[in-house]
């Protein structure tokens, strides 16, 4: 294979999902935290397509499709609810969020 | 000569990922972000295709940094400067545990890697010059994954539904609206 061995793209993987999570857990704008899980499941396509690679086999890339579908899913019912937020006038943030809290 | 060639696209897709990614985190304008993702996205649509995904390359650009951040711009745009949120929250006690979180999993993640590299990590298969094409995946969807391919269909019907139930007025958001008016 020309350029990088697959544990090239398995570590970029690594640090986007780590990137990711660090996006969801300190940023309290929804639309961030929505954009930071974006790009954790982009990590996650990136490993599949690798590994897909690796033992070459198509599943993998099939998989990252789905995800991308997925993906799109979430993207269309997170917006709305960020509009429905928006429009209810509730402050955009998800820190005061806390009515279903334990 | 051609292996060096691959290797510089590679490593400036990679820089970009992990520039881009890293922008979209930390950016305090949500639309900065917005658009850092959009530049993620295109250098991981490289990174696919040196990894022989063409189509999922292409996939990626028309559905992801296409029309997915294009509905993502719009929302960005409507709330205006309503989307400016503060920039982190929860105590300082939290925030340094998410780091520490995050770091820990990259680092644990990172040495599972090493430790597989240069063994079973870097055996790859051989593929033929078919591998990764748009007919064979859509072979691929049409035989093997047909089950997999339909409840996508479902799932973005599901999607849809939801989105369309979440952004209707409810009754009483439309008597006030009436009320407003009169």
């Amino acid at each position: 294979m020309l350029g990088p061995d697959i544990p090239w793209y398995l570590a970029i993987s690594a640090i986007l999902f780590a990137t990711g999570i660090a996006g969801v857990l300190l940023r309290r704008s929804p639309l961030i935290v929505l954009l930071s899980l974006e790009i954790m499941l982009n990590a996650a396509n990136l490993a599949f397509v690798g590994f897909s690679r690796l033992f070459g086999e198509l599943d993998g890339q099939i998989f990252a499709l789905a995800v991308m579908a997925v993906a799109a899913s979430e993207v269309c019912v997170g917006l709305g609810l960020i509009v429905a937020m928006a429009r209810r006038n509730l402050a955009l943030d998800v820190d005061s969020f806390t009515e279903l809290r334990g | 000569m051609e292996n060096f060639l691959v290797w510089v696209i590679w490593l400036v897709a990679a820089a970009a990922c992990i520039g881009t990614g890293l922008r979209v985190v930390t950016a305090s304008n949500p639309f900065s972000s917005a658009l850092s993702l959009i530049g993620n996205l295109a250098s991981l649509a490289v990174l696919y295709l040196l990894a022989s995904g063409e189509f999922v390359a292409a996939a990626q650009v028309l559905v992801y940094a296409g029309a997915v951040m294009v509905m993502f711009l719009f929302v960005i745009a409507y709330l205006g400067g309503r989307a400016d949120a503060p920039w982190a929250g929860g105590t300082r006690l939290f925030q340094t545990a998410s780091v520490i979180t995050a770091a820990s999993l990259l680092a644990v993640t990172l040495v599972a890697i090493m430790l597989d590299a240069g063994d079973r990590l870097s055996d790859e298969a051989e593929i033929t010059r078919a591998f990764g094409s748009p007919a064979e995946i859509g072979r691929l969807f049409l035989t093997d994954h047909l089950l997999a391919f339909e409840i996508t269909s479902i799932v973005l019907l599901v999607a849809a539904v939801g989105g369309v139930v979440l952004g209707m007025r409810s009754e009483e958001e439309a008597l006030a609206d009436a009320e407003e008016a009169a």
